[in-house]
């Protein structure tokens, strides 16, 4: 009879702790375990900062920078959450959404406006104005109806690469400096024979910055605009439809490197870098890769191509290591001061010598002593022009450039023409930019 | 021969029953007893874990699917069938279905018929175990390797000026090489093919276990009988492993139609949306165009294709 009195006891133990463990698996599965929001009981905050500049950065660089940040400001320690540009977007996209964004976010500005018409990330003039922060030492900030929510902390260029080889072998003695002496000179790189063609357009739809980078550079070069003084499309002006015809003019010339359809920016840097094209847009963050993989390609950067008759300054397409708050994060004050130590004229200096870009602090001077000369060469042609990157704060951006893709892909196949595909664009961007 | 005790499986003496549930518990709690919920506590850490990481997230999906402008707005508004209908009426979801019919059957096809073929050579007592077991890890390798490897390695054999083109350039007698990825013609065959050969492995093996345990006696009979090698296949060896491919074609046909990762990292849905899938379709829709309610309605429907064919295989197993 005792033995039946054990058992219930034993079992109803057994009952207990199998749904302890249950509660505490639950427990742990909803991620509720605990509740200290990055503040720890002597006051230390941490603050996470999610970002793909790291990876990309010389091995233990970035977290040096963080290091120096924490000996600054002894109260506050930063945890890195890096992780490669494709991952960190669907992390903070899928964070935006479920309001637990990191404390600092690494932007590019073509999320910025999805993020801040969610409210996921903070407005940084209240945080500058908070902080009582002189902003005029900013190169820019990326703001959403007169709101800043981005600071771009280091900007890359994109020039046009020139193999030397390739075109001194063709017979070409000068990098092109209008469009008819681009066309001239890919022809006759082209004209070399085996696999090596002119130009690489890459129009890969999954990630369709090729848009941006390849196509809308040419647009920007020659000063024009793809939209009206209101944010509006103007993909149907004569300055767009003469880039799109140019476009296919060195398509249809044999010129543009074959598989650009679904060529993605790292097949166009290889074959750049294997001398199979002689020229190609690309960032100047991949100088370092491309005489990393071949150190005895013989290549410059030069501006773009404008238009023949064009005198003005030209626009050359850039691309931001961008930085924000989250809207959600408890400790938006500490957040902003590692937004200013990492705009401050010492470290943006060095972070921008370190990933090879231009400073997004006017003040800032990176250190071109021990890069290569390439980048000193382009921080001159920075300098001559301007930046200008129309998708940077356009809501959808990354869908503007594909619905875009999708109409030029139809036009270089010859499946429709260009009035009819620009037409097709200027509706499909008209309903997101209304 | 002396029959088996059942000793075990007598029911327990009264008096420990009563023991164990008193008789006098109220109506209510007498139902509720330690034995009886035992078997939910152990079930519990599953069940949640089932809850927490499988019906919740689909609970919402499909709520979201019924709501405008879901997640980027902070109070989306009940969109009824909207989504749905806008899914269904779109031209590209439309081709991507299209498109997903021809990849996912033609996969499977061929998944099965190579890795049939296959398995049969290994299992031929025409080749010697050496040569055997050397074929074997040579075709089981593309199953090792990981999409992204998989993906890079097609895309630089088929680059246009890829070792495809070249050799059939030089030694197959083509005048120009082809675009397999990027020419709208090629596209969703060049993938197709790259799927096919990264899966057949999966068949092959599960179709080699199947064949080494079908009886020799089977076989034996039917040459006796007069069967030829073609009538001993078609009335040995099918029927033995039909439950076998039956239950591998229903599975691969969820598999393929999940597909994402070789789709996205190949051709991304290009040329032209030749490529387009519903996988990447509806991607597309969340994690480009912000269109949540969009993407969940899509991802609703392709749960409701995929449930079919899961019913079919629960069905297929519960037969057995």
């Amino acid at each position: 009879m005792t033995g039946g009195g054990t058992g219930l006891h034993g079992r109803l133990r057994q009952l207990l702790g199998v749904m302890a463990t249950a509660a505490l698996v639950g427990a742990v599965a909803v991620g509720c375990g605990g509740s200290d929001e990055g503040t720890s009981a002597d006051g230390t905050v941490t603050l996470e900062f999610a970002q793909w500049w790291a990876p990309e950065l010389p091995a233990g660089s970035f977290d040096k920078l963080m290091s120096d940040f924490t000996a600054q400001n002894p109260t506050i320690k930063v945890k890195l959450l890096s992780g490669p540009y494709a991952s960190t977007k669907q992390q903070l996209v899928t964070g935006a959404a479920s309001r637990t964004l990191p404390d600092v976010v690494g932007l590019d500005g073509a999320w910025v406006s999805d993020f801040a018409k969610q409210g996921a990330i903070a407005d940084l003039t209240a945080l500058m104005g908070d902080a009582k922060y002189d902003s005029s030492q900013l190169a820019s900030q990326i703001q959403i109806k007169g709101k800043t929510y981005m600071i771009p902390v280091v900007n890359f260029v994109y020039p046009l690469f020139v193999n030397n080889d390739l075109l001194t072998k063709a017979g070409v003695t000068k990098p092109p400096s209008t469009r008819t002496e681009f066309l001239d000179a890919a022809k006759k790189v082209s004209a070399l024979g085996g696999n090596v063609k002119g130009w690489a357009l890459p129009l890969d739809t999954a990630v369709p910055n090729g848009v941006q980078n390849d196509v809308m550079s040419w647009l920007w070069a020659s000063g024009g605009s793809m939209l009206t003084q209101d944010g509006k499309p103007d993909l149907t002006s004569q300055q767009v439809k003469s880039t799109v015809e140019y476009v296919k003019s060195l398509y249809d010339a044999g010129v543009v490197a074959p598989g650009a359809l679904t060529m993605k920016e790292q097949d166009k840097v290889e074959k750049f870098t294997t001398g199979q094209v002689g020229m190609v847009i690309d960032s100047l963050a991949h100088i370092t890769l491309i005489k990393k993989n071949n150190p005895k390609l013989n290549f410059t950067v030069v501006p773009l191509p404008a238009e023949d008759a064009y005198t003005g300054k030209r626009g050359i397409p850039y691309a931001s290591w961008g930085i924000g708050v989250a809207a959600s994060s408890k400790h938006k004050a500490e957040a902003f001061k590692l937004v200013q130590f990492l705009m401050s004229q010492q470290t943006n200096a060095q972070l921008s010598t370190l990933a090879n870009g231009f400073p997004g602090n006017k003040t800032a001077e990176p250190d071109f002593s021990t890069s290569d000369p390439l980048f000193k060469t382009a921080f001159e042609i920075y300098k001559a022009g301007y930046p200008a990157n129309e998708f940077v704060g356009l809501p959808k951006s990354e869908d503007l450039m594909r619905s875009f893709d999708e109409q030029l892909q139809l036009v270089l196949t010859g499946k429709a023409t260009v009035d009819d595909a620009l037409g097709k664009s200027q509706e499909s961007w008209a309903s997101v930019l209304s | 021969m002396e029959p088996a005790k059942l000793d075990h499986a007598a029911p327990p003496p009264a008096a420990e029953v009563a023991s164990e549930i008193p008789a006098a518990l109220p109506g209510g709690m007498r139902r509720f007893s330690a034995r009886g919920a035992a078997p939910y506590g152990y079930l519990s850490p599953t069940m949640v874990l089932i809850f927490v990481l499988m019906v919740i997230p689909i609970a919402m999906v499909v709520s979201y699917s019924f709501k405008d402008n879901v997640i980027v707005e902070q109070n989306p508004v009940f969109a009824g069938l909207a989504n749905y209908t806008k899914v269904l009426t779109d031209p590209d979801f439309l081709a991507a279905l299209k498109n997903s019919f021809i990849f996912i059957t033609v996969s499977t096809v061929a998944h099965l018929l190579l890795g049939l073929g296959f398995a049969m050579m290994l299992n031929t007592p025409l080749l010697g175990g050496v040569t055997k077991a050397v074929f074997r890890i040579i075709y089981i390798l593309p199953w090792l390797f990981t999409v992204a490897v998989i993906a890079v390695i097609w895309r630089l054999m088929l680059d246009p000026s890829g070792v495809v083109n070249y050799i059939l350039t030089t030694a197959g007698g083509m005048r120009d090489g082809v675009d397999w990825l990027s020419d709208p013609a090629t596209a969703l065959w060049a993938l197709t093919f790259i799927n096919i050969w990264a899966g057949f492995p999966f068949f092959m093996i599960s179709i080699l276990a199947g064949l080494q345990g079908i009886s020799a006696d089977l076989y034996e009979a039917a040459a006796v009988d007069g069967a030829t090698a073609f009538q001993r296949f078609l009335n040995v060896t099918i029927p033995q492993l039909r439950p076998v491919l039956i239950s591998m074609a229903v599975l691969d046909l969820i598999w393929t139609s999940q597909q994402f990762a070789l789709i996205w990292m190949t051709t991304g849905g290009g040329p032209l949306n030749v490529t387009e899938m519903l996988s990447t379709y509806t991607y597309k829709q969340a994690f480009s165009s912000y269109e949540f309610g969009t993407a969940s309605a899509s991802a609703v429907i392709v749960l409701l294709l995929t449930m079919i064919l899961a019913f079919f295989y629960v069905r297929l197993q519960k037969e057995r």
